[in-house]
């Protein structure tokens, strides 16, 4: 009887993986499951590793839990089986060392070469230098004379006290929106310096599969060439203390011409 | 494996039982007794650490603050892993070696009984000092258990009661580990080579080398924490030509084999449950100990896995990715190697084995996000994430928690001579389990979907499966009164009597004697051949 129901709760958890990771690809009005693909080369390359991977262990998972389930449904005592008396085999056991190996090595390939471009900061056409701070970030571009702090919205700041009057549903990005955004140009390879003033903080932004810690005293570098306008949201995430859930990244991705209007509205040479 | 017990053992050993009173549980040395102490104090903390867990998870059952302030979500979420990981997991371990090494391979007692009972009473003082924090000024600790600066520094008088804490943690650990070590290289019975032995003995000589090799590391780290903060030094303060990320890389250097101290007792314990609800013997024994060997090998060149973020040269993030990946192999030769064992068998599926399968089915999830935590640019993703947090409670809930529970289901009628309810403890391995993934499963979600960790309040887009994840745990919480009143019944000997083998399929020295075992047994050491 229990392993009837054993049988079942295993099938029902791989149904409702399946399920889930299909309604993902559906856009059902699920909420979101899945990482986003993002909108850099990079962060499709990232996203296609991704699925790779979990396929390959939703594959060898369903293995092991078929080779599982049979063996709980027909070599069990109460059919009436002998167990057999075998306990080794070579040549069986150095087949599961060597084809997961070869596996590895296989999927090692690829992730080493986006690895690679992903490291490669050379040929930075523009340079913002980013510092976490307890709890907000501080923008500087180096290319333009702009420089400000980039803190949550008055709206989530004021909905997520204890007690608030606000409730957080009626906050529009609640928690992912900023009084400040970082403004970047779209098709231009923008390279990133990440530092801190106080704690180590990281600066993340799922779109765009960056992540990487500022940390006081050094300086960090990556790059992204975003290819459409848009408004990118993320987080802060590295436990910096206190105000650690309350420090949002936003950047807007705007077209190379309307982000030099903004560079001229921002240092008022307009 | 046959073995030739003394011919009067069980009619010889009235002579000296345990001191009457209290007395006895302050003043013992016996490895019995010592076990149950280190059990029964694991279990409290569990209930504690999980309580910890559940304000947690309270508060995160709905966007905006609901219950607490962040500064004490920060409290929560660090206490629940040291009091985890320090005070439950790890002493359960301990304490399922005190009961069952010696009488594993027919030695009388652990090799340092004095030792042994300073080591399980630093403990309670450890926790005691670590849990007063929370009443000081400033409250307890709220840097996360990984202690990283520049932000530890910042903890205010917890501080220093911290650093002891986890000073006295780590002696009690080192002096457990030298007494495992002492009693399996020495104590053994006349035959039992080392290939001879049990796994859960073989699992823990080799988790006892990695402690002796680590726990001092971790002192080191601390110690520097202590000195950064109260002497003037600067070792990892930019300012003073130190480095915050040198912290990172001394604590990994301890923090990854530690997480493999928290795995591989747990491979042995299921390693003895499995053939024997099987009635058939273990899969590739050589194999399995081969593998063991290599995972501890392998885990002290991979520590850098957890901190790809912190921007290494390419080279450096390469070589961890690599050594990382490797894991897998010797991981997917114990989980075959328990498939072989099961492909043909005679199964039966009493409460341990119901444990032990689901360790195994679970343990495979936890595994497998594991190895896509390896691939550096994906992992740029997952870290830091509730991805991260689905995949290192996966492999230490329904991992190194079930297997910890299997193992009692399997050895507690060996130890009171009674056996537990039956259809309460299948009640309580199919409640935990669903809860255990209601709980987990949709953390995999939320954190592919971009929700970081030890955030006390999220966008409201990560809501439904936050949901989800805080019903699960309250079950998973009430569920385990099920646990504790089994033991307790079983603790006051209410049940039936267990025979001396208890399960049908046992094997091993310590189903040869009588159920519950005397007080001292092999005070002649048997002959195994
Ligand atoms: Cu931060």
């Amino acid at each position: 009887m229990s392993t009837n129901r054993l049988k079942f709760a295993g099938a029902g958890l791989l149904a409702a993986f399946a399920l889930l990771l299909s309604g993902s690809a559906m856009a059902s009005g699920l909420p979101p499951l899945n990482m986003p693909e993002g909108v850099t080369e990079i962060s499709r390359e990232v996203y296609g590793l991704h699925m790779m991977m979990l396929k390959i262990c939703a594959v060898i998972g369903a293995l092991v839990f078929v080779i599982m389930l049979t063996s709980i449904i027909l070599h069990r005592k109460s059919r009436g089986v002998t167990p057999a008396k075998w306990h080794e085999s070579t040549s069986v056991e150095i087949a599961w060392t060597v084809i997961p190996f070869a596996i590895l090595v296989a999927v090692a390939i690829p992730a080493t070469a986006t690895l690679v471009k992903m490291e490669d900061t050379g040929g930075a056409e523009m340079t913002i230098k980013i510092t976490g701070y307890q709890w907000n970030w501080h923008y500087d571009y180096l290319d333009h004379d702009i420089e400000f702090f980039s803190n949550l919205d008055a709206d989530s700041t004021q909905a997520y006290q204890l007690g608030s009057d606000l409730s957080p549903l009626d906050v529009e990005h609640y928690l992912l929106n900023v009084d400040e955004p970082m403004v970047i140009p779209t098709g231009t390879r923008v390279r990133l310096l990440l530092t801190a003033g106080d704690v180590i903080h990281a600066w993340w932004v799922p779109e765009f599969a960056l992540k990487k810690d500022a940390i006081p005293g050094f300086i960090n570098e990556m790059w992204v060439n975003v290819e459409k306008p848009g408004i990118y949201r993320g987080q802060c995430a590295e436990l910096c203390g206190r105000g650690h859930g309350f420090m949002p990244v936003v950047v807007v991705a705007k077209e190379p011409a309307d982000f030099e209007a903004w560079v001229a509205e921002r240092t008022g040479t307009e | 494996m046959a073995y030739s017990a003394t011919a009067d053992e069980h009619h010889d050993e009235h002579h000296d039982g345990p001191a009457p009173g209290l007395m006895r549980w302050v003043t013992t040395t016996n490895h019995k007794d010592l076990g149950t102490l280190y059990l029964w104090f694991s279990l409290i903390m569990f209930f504690v650490g999980g309580s910890m867990a559940l304000v947690i998870r309270a508060e995160l059952f709905q966007p905006g603050l609901s219950l607490v302030q962040p500064e004490f979500f920060n409290q929560m979420t660090t206490m629940h892993a040291l009091i985890m990981i320090f005070g439950a997991v790890m002493p359960a371990f301990v304490g399922l070696a005190n009961w069952l090494l010696p009488m594993m391979i027919g030695a009388p007692d652990m090799a340092l009984p004095r030792v042994n009972n300073w080591g399980f009473w630093i403990l309670p003082f450890a926790f005691t000092l670590l849990l007063s924090t929370l009443f000081m000024p400033g409250g307890a600790p709220a840097s996360g258990w990984t202690m990283y600066p520049p932000l530890v520094l910042q903890t205010g008088e917890a501080f220093p009661f911290l650093i002891l804490s986890i000073h006295l943690m780590g002696i009690s650990s080192i002096m457990g580990a030298i007494n495992i070590v002492a009693t399996i290289l020495n104590m053994r019975a006349p035959g039992m080579d080392l290939m001879k032995m049990p796994l859960f003995v073989w699992s823990w000589l080799i988790t006892a080398y990695l402690l002796i090799a680590v726990m001092p590391v971790l002192a080191g780290a601390v110690t520097m924490l202590l000195t950064d903060k109260y002497f003037g030094t600067a070792f990892f303060t930019a300012a003073g030509g130190g480095d915050p990320v040198l912290f990172q890389h001394i604590f990994w250097f301890f923090g990854h084999p530690e997480v493999y101290i928290l795995i591989l007792p747990a491979f042995g314990i299921v390693s003895h449950i499995i053939p024997a609800f099987c009635r058939k013997p273990l899969f590739g024994k050589a194999s399995m100990v081969y593998a063991m060997a290599a995972i501890a090998f392998l885990s002290f060149i991979v520590w850098a896995h957890h901190m790809f973020t912190v921007g290494m040269p390419l080279a450096a993030a390469l070589f961890f990715m690599f050594a990382t990946m490797l894991i897998a192999v010797p991981t997917g030769v114990k989980i075959f190697n328990w498939l072989a064992t099961m492909w043909r068998s005679a199964m039966t599926f009493e409460t341990p084995m119901l444990f032990a399968l689901g360790f195994v089915f679970m343990f495979t999830i936890g595994g497998l996000s594991g190895l896509m935590l390896a691939i550096v640019p994906a992992d740029f993703q997952y870290h830091d994430s509730y991805f991260v947090v689905a995949h290192f409670h996966y492999v230490l809930v329904p991992g190194s928690v079930f297997a910890i529970m299997a193992g009692v289901y399997f050895w507690l009628p060996k130890w009171t001579g009674v056996m537990y309810n039956e259809t309460l403890g299948k009640l309580h391995f199919w409640l935990t389990t669903i809860f255990v993934n209601l709980t987990f499963f949709p953390m995999h979600f939320i954190g592919l979907a971009g929700m970081p960790r030890r955030i006390p309040d999220y966008a409201l887009q990560f809501t439904t499966f936050n949901q989800m994840a805080t019903i699960g745990a309250i079950g998973f919480g009430l569920s385990q009164l099920i646990f504790l009143y089994i033991v307790i019944q079983s603790a006051r000997r209410a049940g039936e009597k267990a025979s001396d083998r208890v399960w049908e399929g046992t094997e091993g020295l310590e189903f040869e004697l009588s159920s519950p075992p005397a007080y001292h047994t092999f005070t002649t050491p048997p002959t195994v051949r």
